[in-house]
C-alpha cells in the first residue's frame, strides 16, 4: 500500500493536497470553486426563503391581530378573515376524515398484503398518475362530477371530495413507509407467538408506526390547507356571510357546520381579492390573509418535525 | 267602541312614532315588505356580484333566518349552474342566447335589476388624453393606433388590457364601441381574469388602457391612481348612464330556472325595492331601473 | 427491547382467528382502500376524457384545428377557429425556461446537500425546502405580480442588445413593457419547481453507493472530479427523474401562472412578452362559459391535454426508472 493510499484511508475528503500526485492545481482550484458555488446554493434558497418570510412579517404587520383574525370581510374597513379562516380549517378537517382512514388502510395493504404482482404495479401507476394530475383538472373533474352531474352546486363536501382524491396517493404512500419502517423483527415475534397476520397488523405494527403515521397526517394536512385551483371549482369562491355558530343543524346550509354550502377559504379568498376585490383594505387584506397562510404551513411542517421526534423518542423507548 | 278622543290620541301616538321612525334616517333600512325563511344561493357575473353581495347582507340582516349566499364564478358559471338547477339564481352580464341550449335558455326567467356601466381607463402617466372618440377607441383596440401621441398624449406605446374574450364586459365594449371589430392580439396585448387584477395591471403598467366597472373606477382605492376617459366627449358617471348619453352600460340581469318563489321570489322583489334600487345602487355606481 | 414489548401485547391475544379474520374480511377492507386509487384514476381519465372529445365529436370541429396557431372561439366571429397552438406553445415555452433556470440551482442544492453541507447546514435547508413546498401557489402569483412583475418591468424596460462594430445588431430582446411576461411566469415557476428536482436530485445521490466515492477519492481525485465524473453519471436517470416531475408539476401549475404572465393568447415574440399557458387559459375561460358551448368544450380539450402530458410524464419516470434498476 503506497503512502497515499494509507493516508487517504479514513480521511473523507481525500489526502492532503501536498500528498495528490493526481491531482494538478488547476483541479484543486477546481474543486474549491464548485464547492464555493454549492455552498452559494444552499445560502441562495436560505435568503429567498428568509427575505419572503421577512416580507410578509412586514406586510402583515399592521394588519394581522386578533381582531382581523375573529372579524368579518369588509370592504369599508379593514375586514377580518373569520370565515374564510373557519373555512379552511372545516375544509381540512372534512377532508382529513376521509382520507386519512382511506389512506391508512390502503398503506397497509401496500405495505403487509400487496404481493409483487400486476394488480400491485397497477396501483402503484394509479398512484403516481394521480400524484401528477394537476390540480385544476382535479377541480374540474370535481366540478363535471360533484357541482353539475350531482346537482350540489358549490358545497364543501364536493371540495373535500375532490382535495381526497388528490392527496390520496400520497396519504397512502405516507402510510405506506411508515408502516414499511417497523421493524420486520416485530412481525416475526408477533407471529411466532401465535397471532394471526391481521392481529399482529393491528396491535403492533399500525402502533408502533403511529410516528410516522402521524407525520404523514402533518404533511398531508400542510398540502390540503393551501390548495386553491381544486378548490376555486367545487367550492365556490365568494365572499362567504356572517356565520352563525350556534347553527348545529347539519343539513341547513346557512349553519358553517354543514358539509352542504359552499365553502371559500383562505386562499381561495385570496385569489378573489387579487381578481376582483375593492377597497382600499384590499393589499392589505391580501397581505395578513398570505401570512396567515405562510404562518399555518410553518406551524404544520415545523410542528410534524418536531411531533414525529418527540413520539418516535417516546414510543420506542418503551 | 273606541271614543273619538281616545282614537285622536292614538293615532297621535302613532303619527309620532312614524315621525321618529322617519326622521331616524338611515338608522336600519326599512323592512322588506316580506321575510321568507330559507336558504338560496345566487352565482355568476363578478360585475354584479358587489351589488347583489351587499343587497343580500342587507336582505339577511332584516331577516333572519334568510340565507343567501352569493358566489363569483362568471356569467358563464351563473347560467350554467341556474339552468342546471345548482343555484337559484343565476348572475349574468349577457343573455343566454348563443350560450346555452335554445330549450334551457327558454326556461330561464330574466329579472333585469340594474344598468352597469363601464369606463375606459389609463395609467396617470398617459398625460393629456382625457376622451376618446368612437373611432379613436377602435384604432387603438385593433392595433392601428400604436402610440399615445397619436392621439394626443405623451410618446408612450398603448399597451391594451383585456378581460378575457368570454367575459361578458369585453363582449358588451366590443359590441357596443367597436363595433365587432376584431380586436388587436400579441405583445402589446394582456389580459387580466377580473377587474380588480386589470386595475392593478394598468397601476403598474406605463401606457396602459382598459375597461373597468363604475364601481371599481369609483373605489377610493382606484381613482387616485387611474386616469378616466370620456366617451365620444360624454363623462362616464351614473347620471348619464341612466340618461342614455353614456353609451358604455348594459342591463344587470338576474335569472331563475321558471317563476321564482318563496325566497328566491322575496329576495328578488327586495332588489327591485326602493331600498335597493334607491339608494344601494347608485351608491355602489350602477344605476337603478325602477324610477 | 422490542421484543419485550411485542411480547407484552401478543401475550393478550387470542392465538385464534377471529370470525372477521376467517372470512378475510380485513384484507378485502384495505385492499379495497388500496385499489380506489385505481378506480379514482380511470374515473377521472373517463371523464376528462369524454369531455375533451366533445369538441370534436358534438360541435364537429376537426382535430387537426386544435394544432392552428389562431384561437378565435367566439360563436358571433366568422373566422371562427380552435386553434390551441399558442396554448400549448406557452405551455412549452414556459416550463422549458423553468426547467433551464432551475434544474442547475436545484441539482446544485441536491449535491450540497448530499456531499459537502456539514449536519448542522443540512439540518437548516432541509426543512427550509419543505416549507418552500408549502407555500400556496397563490401566494407565490401574490408575490409575483406585487414584486417581480414591478421589478422586471422598471428595471429591464429598455432593449437588451448585443451589438457589434461592423456586423451590428447580433441579439436583441425588447425590453419588459409590462412586466407580465414569459420570463415572469418561468422565474415563479422554478422557485415552485425546485423543492421537486431537489428532493429526487437527493434521493438519487443519496442511493450511489459510498464505495464509489471512497475509491474514487483513495486514487487520488478531488471531491468535485468525483462528483463530475463519477456521481453525476452514475445518478444520472435519477436526476431526469426529478426533472420530469418537475416538468410535471410546472406544466400543471395554474393560478401562480395566470397572475403573472399577462396571458396574450398568441405565440410571443421573445421571452420579454406575454404569453398564455394551457393552465392559466382555462382559468380564464371557465367560469365565463356555459357548459355544453363548444368555447368551453375547447376548454375541456385543453384539460385533456394536460392530462396527457401528466400521464406520459409518469410513464417516462417509470421507464427512466427501469432503465435504472436494469444498469
Amino acid at each position: 500500500m503506497t503512502a497515499t493510499a494509507s493516508q487517504a484511508i479514513g480521511r473523507p475528503n481525500g489526502p492532503k493536497p501536498s500528498l495528490r500526485r493526481g491531482s494538478s492545481r488547476g483541479s484543486i482550484l477546481a474543486d474549491r470553486a464548485a464547492t464555493a458555488v454549492l455552498w452559494g446554493t444552499g445560502v441562495f434558497v436560505l435568503l429567498l426563503l428568509g427575505s419572503i418570510i421577512v416580507h410578509f412579517a412586514l406586510a402583515a404587520w399592521g394588519v394581522v391581530s386578533p381582531s382581523f383574525v375573529l372579524s368579518d370581510p369588509s370592504d369599508s374597513v379593514l375586514g377580518g378573515v373569520l370565515p374564510v379562516l373557519w373555512n379552511s380549517i372545516y375544509m381540512l378537517a372534512l377532508t382529513m376524515l376521509i382520507a386519512v382512514p382511506i389512506g391508512i388502510l390502503g398503506g397497509i395493504y401496500m405495505a403487509e398484503y400487496a404481493g409483487d404482482n400486476a394488480l400491485t404495479s397497477a396501483i402503484r401507476f394509479a398512484e403516481e398518475a394521480i400524484s401528477s394530475v394537476p390540480s385544476i383538472v382535479v377541480g374540474l373533474f370535481g366540478l363535471i362530477l360533484f357541482v353539475d352531474e350531482f346537482h350540489w352546486g358549490f358545497t364543501a363536501l364536493g371540495g373535500a371530495l375532490a382535495l381526497t382524491l388528490f392527496n390520496l396517493p400520497l396519504m397512502t404512500r405516507l402510510s405506506e413507509q411508515a408502516l414499511r419502517a417497523v421493524p420486520q423483527e416485530e412481525r416475526t415475534a408477533s407471529l411466532a407467538l401465535g397471532a394471526t397476520k391481521w392481529q399482529t397488523i393491528r396491535h403492533i405494527i399500525v402502533p408502533l408506526a403511529i410516528p410516522g403515521l402521524i407525520t404523514g397526517v402533518i404533511l398531508t394536512a400542510g398540502r390540503v390547507f393551501g390548495e386553491a385551483a381544486v378548490l376555486l371549482f367545487t367550492s365556490g369562491i365568494g365572499t362567504p356571510p356572517h356565520y352563525d355558530f350556534s347553527n348545529l343543524d347539519l343539513t341547513n346550509p346557512a349553519s358553517p357546520w354543514s358539509p352542504f354550502r359552499p365553502a371559500t377559504t383562505l386562499s381561495v379568498y385570496i385569489y378573489k381579492l387579487q381578481s376582483e376585490g375593492l377597497g382600499i383594505y384590499r393589499n392589505q387584506i391580501i397581505d395578513g390573509a398570505a401570512a396567515i397562510l405562510i404562518s399555518m404551513v410553518l406551524i404544520f411542517n415545523l410542528g410534524a418535525r418536531f411531533l414525529g421526534r418527540v413520539l418516535t423518542r417516546r414510543l420506542t423507548a418503551a | 267602541m273606541l271614543n273619538g278622543t281616545r282614537r285622536l290620541g292614538s293615532l297621535a301616538i302613532a303619527a309620532m312614532i312614524f315621525a321618529a321612525a322617519c326622521s331616524s334616517a338611515g338608522s336600519s333600512p326599512t323592512p322588506p315588505a316580506n321575510c321568507v325563511t330559507g336558504s338560496i344561493t345566487a352565482a355568476g357575473s363578478t360585475a354584479l356580484q358587489p351589488l347583489v353581495d351587499a343587497a343580500a347582507k342587507q336582505y339577511v340582516k332584516v331577516c333572519t333566518g334568510a340565507t343567501v349566499t352569493v358566489n363569483g364564478g362568471g356569467s358563464g358559471t351563473g347560467l350554467s349552474q341556474v339552468a342546471g338547477g345548482s343555484v337559484q339564481i343565476g348572475d349574468s352580464d349577457v343573455t343566454p342566447a348563443g350560450k346555452l341550449s335554445t330549450p334551457d335558455a327558454n326556461k330561464l326567467v330574466d329579472h333585469i335589476v340594474a344598468r352597469q356601466g363601464w369606463i375606459v381607463v389609463t395609467n396617470k402617466d398617459v398625460t393629456g388624453v382625457t376622451n376618446l372618440t368612437t373611432q379613436q377607441n377602435i384604432d387603438i383596440w385593433t392595433g392601428k393606433t400604436k402610440n399615445w401621441k397619436d392621439v394626443g398624449g405623451p410618446d408612450k406605446l398603448i399597451v391594451l388590457i383585456f378581460r378575457p374574450a368570454s367575459s361578458g364586459t369585453r363582449s358588451t365594449f366590443k359590441k357596443l364601441v367597436l363595433g365587432n371589430a376584431t380586436e388587436a392580439t400579441g405583445g402589446q396585448t394582456l389580459t387580466e381574469d377580473s377587474n380588480g387584477a386589470v386595475t392593478t395591471a394598468i397601476t403598474k403598467t406605463s401606457g396602459a388602457v382598459s375597461v373597468i366597472g363604475f364601481a371599481y373606477y369609483n373605489d377610493p382605492a382606484n381613482k387616485p391612481n387611474l386616469n378616466g376617459l370620456q366617451l365620444d366627449g360624454v363623462d362616464a358617471t351614473v347620471a348619464n348612464m341612466a340618461s342614455a348619453t353614456y353609451k358604455l352600460a348594459a342591463d344587470g340581469h338576474m335569472y331563475t330556472n321558471g317563476q321564482p318563489t318563496g325566497l328566491t321570489a322575496a329576495f328578488l322583489a327586495y332588489m327591485m325595492s326602493p331600498d335597493v334600487q334607491g339608494t344601494l345602487i347608485p351608491s355602489l355606481s350602477y344605476a337603478p331601473v325602477v324610477k | 427491547m422490542a421484543q419485550i414489548s411485542t411480547t407484552n401485547r401478543a401475550a393478550g391475544l387470542r392465538a385464534t382467528p377471529s370470525l372477521a379474520e376467517r372470512i378475510d374480511l380485513p384484507q378485502r377492507v384495505v385492499f379495497a382502500a388500496a385499489a380506489s386509487m385505481i378506480f379514482i384514476v380511470v374515473l377521472l381519465l373517463a371523464f376528462i376524457a369524454w369531455q375533451g372529445v366533445q369538441l370534436f365529436v358534438k360541435d364537429g370541429v376537426p382535430i387537426g384545428q386544435i394544432l392552428s396557431p389562431t384561437w378565435q372561439p367566439d360563436s358571433t366571429s366568422p373566422d371562427r377557429n380552435f386553434g390551441l397552438l399558442p396554448f400549448i406553445a406557452g405551455t412549452v415555452f414556459v416550463t422549458a425556461i423553468a426547467l433551464v433556470i432551475s434544474t442547475p440551482l436545484s441539482v446544485g442544492l441536491a449535491l450540497f446537500l448530499s456531499e459537502v453541507a456539514p449536519h448542522w447546514a443540512r439540518a437548516i435547508v432541509q426543512p427550509a425546502l419543505e416549507i418552500f413546498v408549502g407555500i400556496p401557489s397563490v401566494v407565490w402569483g401574490w408575490l409575483g405580480i406585487t414584486i417581480l412583475v414591478p421589478f422586471l418591468s422598471s428595471t429591464f424596460h429598455d432593449d437588451l442588445v448585443l451589438s457589434l462594430p461592423i456586423v451590428g445588431d447580433v441579439f436583441r430582446v425588447p425590453g419588459f413593457l409590462t412586466g407580465f411576461s414569459w420570463l415572469a411566469g418561468s422565474l415563479i415557476l422554478s422557485i415552485m419547481i425546485l423543492p421537486t428536482i431537489t428532493s429526487v436530485s437527493f434521493d438519487a445521490f443519496r442511493a450511489v453507493p459510498q464505495e464509489l466515492r471512497t475509491g474514487s477519492l483513495a486514487l487520488g481525485t478531488t471531491r468535485w472530479q468525483t462528483i463530475r465524473h463519477l456521481l453525476i453519471p452514475s445518478a444520472l436517470t435519477g436526476v431526469l427523474t426529478a426533472v420530469v416531475l418537475g416538468m410535471t408539476r410546472a406544466a400543471g401549475e395554474a393560478l401562480a401562472v395566470q397572475m403573472v404572465i399577462g396571458n396574450s393568447p398568441s405565440l410571443p415574440a421573445a421571452i420579454t412578452q406575454p404569453v398564455t399557458t394551457l393552465t392559466s387559459q382555462i382559468t380564464l375561460d371557465m367560469g365565463n362559459t356555459v357548459f355544453g358551448e363548444p368555447w368551453q368544450d375547447a376548454l375541456w380539450t385543453m384539460s385533456l391535454v394536460l392530462l396527457i402530458i401528466s400521464i406520459t410524464s409518469v410513464v417516462l419516470v417509470r421507464l427512466l426508472n427501469k432503465r435504472r434498476m436494469a444498469s
